[in-house]
């Protein structure tokens, strides 16, 4: 299959909003992610950057607005169907399946994938986390942190998704382990061509990786655009940067 | 010693029935964490079927038991199925994010109603059925003259849910329906999220539970020959017991929860009074459960973060 041409749209948010109950979590966002792009979100605890990613997958469906994975509607499908479509989401705790092994895991990830990549797709996970390897017969629960998120990025790897959303996959990593990961992440963009869609408080990370990032506040887009831009504008280093 | 053998062999038929209708309760607790208390109407419902096919299929004249009972264990659970597909669909989906109590609620009333469904449509009386597999082998006598019987029936019903216990077993550890299964169990939205259609997967597992409880109904048919509407209250009690004695939402604990309860009734009624043998088999519970809140095989409520 030959790769989009940079620049056409994976995933279009259209003035989306989405509640928890009463509790209003996104208002009006606006955010693309176009073909082979990686797009950060950076922003403050409870912003609402994972009810951003979870809306998108349908958990909970967006109260308002619409949101379009290449060019079609996918604000009211449910969950499994949008995975089908090719969204892939390593989320927030990275939620392994904890009594099954590494090897389980991964099946579970390539549930909608050709039966017939299966192998291929493992042994370009185990490539990318060769951790994974010597740990593949183990349970999930038992790993850790670091190759739980490991894990997670590869369960959603197997799905062979078009754009895959990834949580704060730093969140309480070892510097040298958020490096792996960060690398990781990179090579899965550029030898793949996979939109990535990254929720990250580790700003200094994420604009370092990311073609473009948005800063959510309060569950509004704030700022937006290159992420060589936003690294060096003096509002963001202020309040994501440490000055 | 003689004695002690048939009483033995009795009970784990018992148990094996048991064990059999637990798997039920346990396998759809596992998943939704709710008891369903109408699989014990599931059960009766798939007696009534596994006689009706019995009666009907000798009515037209099939006399080959193994043939007969192919056919009416296989159209026992297809209709059983159905029946747990459609509680499913109809009354415990629309209930799955509402208080627990509702949908336990909602089930208590389900088995008032399908009882009554039952006894409108096929009568209040007791139904019997002639013994269809006769004979077996004599293992031993005791000095008293007290022969030891293992009949044809009883190596069915151990055979059969042996087969169907390593069957559940091999689809829930080595499908990728089972581990889709066990997925939806431990995080359904992260199984969502990997693409296993959540709803599709909650009502294959009552199918199986329902088709399963429908095995044991046909095996009761066959051991004890009479039946009646009321069948499911006592039986389904009785292996919503066993599910809690061996673990609930393990699937080796049911079985083993219904094995124990059906050697503890039948022993009990063996050596002391039958009358009490529910007593016995209650206070077996309560014991077990003083000494292992979460069952025999049933692992603590502890998750890693």
């Amino acid at each position: 299959m030959a790769l989009p041409a940079v620049g056409a749209a994976m995933l279009e948010i259209e003035n989306v909003s989405a509640a928890y109950g009463p509790v209003r979590a996104l208002d009006g966002v606006n955010l693309n992610v176009g073909m082979g792009e990686i797009v950060t979100l950076i922003g403050a605890n409870g912003a609402g950057k994972t009810t951003l990613l979870m809306t998108i997958c349908g958990r909970p469906s967006a109260k308002a607005g619409r949101i379009k994975l290449k060019g079609q509607d996918i604000t009211a499908l449910p969950t499994h169907r949008i995975a089908a479509l090719g969204v892939a989401h390593a989320p927030e705790g990275r939620h392994i399946f904890a009594r099954m092994s590494v090897r389980e895991n991964l099946q579970l990830g390539a549930t909608l994938a050709a039966p017939a990549n299966f192998a291929r797709n493992l042994d370009r996970v185990l490539t990318l986390f060769p951790r994974l390897a010597e740990r593949i017969d183990q349970r999930g629960g038992t790993l850790s942190g670091g190759e739980q998120q490991m894990v997670a990025i590869g369960r959603a790897l197997m799905a062979e998704p078009d754009l895959l959303l990834l949580d704060e996959p730093s969140l309480g990593l070892a510097p040298l382990v958020v490096r792996q990961i960060f690398a990781a992440i990179g090579q899965i963009n550029r030898e793949r061509g996979t939109s990535i869609l990254l929720v990250e408080q580790n700003a200094h990370h994420a604009l370092a990786l990311a073609h473009r990032g948005y800063v959510l506040v309060a569950g509004e887009i704030a700022l937006e655009g290159k992420a060589a831009d936003l690294a060096v504008n003096p509002q963001v280093r202020d309040a994501y940067l440490g000055g | 010693m003689a004695y002690f053998l048939q009483q033995l062999i009795n009970g784990l038929t018992l148990g094996a029935i048991y064990g059999l209708i637990a798997i039920g309760y346990t396998m759809v607790y596992g998943i939704i964490g709710m008891i369903n208390f109408a699989h014990g109407e599931i059960y009766m419902i798939g007696a009534f079927v596994g006689l009706i096919g019995l009666l009907a299929l000798g009515a037209v004249g099939i006399a080959s038991v193994p043939l007969m009972l192919v056919l009416v264990i296989l159209g026992a659970m297809t209709i059983a199925g159905l029946y747990g597909w459609t509680i499913e669909r109809l009354i415990y989906r629309p209930l799955r994010s509402a208080p627990r109590l509702a949908p336990l609620i909602s089930a208590l009333g389900l088995s008032i109603a399908l009882q009554q469904y039952v006894q409108l449509t096929q009568g209040g009386r007791v139904k019997t059925l002639a013994p269809m597999m006769q004979g077996g082998f004599v293992l031993m006598r005791g000095g008293d003259g007290f022969a030891v019987s293992l009949n044809f029936l009883q190596i069915f019903v151990f055979l059969l849910t042996i087969v169907l216990m390593t069957g559940l077993t091999l689809l829930i550890q080595r499908t990728a329906l089972g581990r889709a299964q066990r997925a939806v169990a431990a995080d359904p939205t992260m199984a969502a999220l990997c693409g296993v259609d959540v709803d599709r997967t909650i009502s294959v597992t009552f199918v199986i539970g329902a088709a399963l409880a429908a095995v044991a109904g046909v095996m009761v048919v066959l051991y004890y020959g009479v039946i009646d509407f009321r069948l499911g209250f006592l039986a389904g009690l009785k292996a919503f017991t066993a599910a809690v004695l061996g673990g609930v939402g393990s699937l080796p604990g049911a079985v083993l929860g219904g094995l124990v309860l059906g050697l503890v009734e039948s022993f009990w009624s063996g050596y002391a009074d039958a009358a009490y043998k529910d007593v016995a088999a209650y206070a077996i519970l309560v014991l077990v459960l003083v000494v292992r809140p979460s069952g025999l095989l049933g692992r603590p409520e502890i998750e890693k973060v």
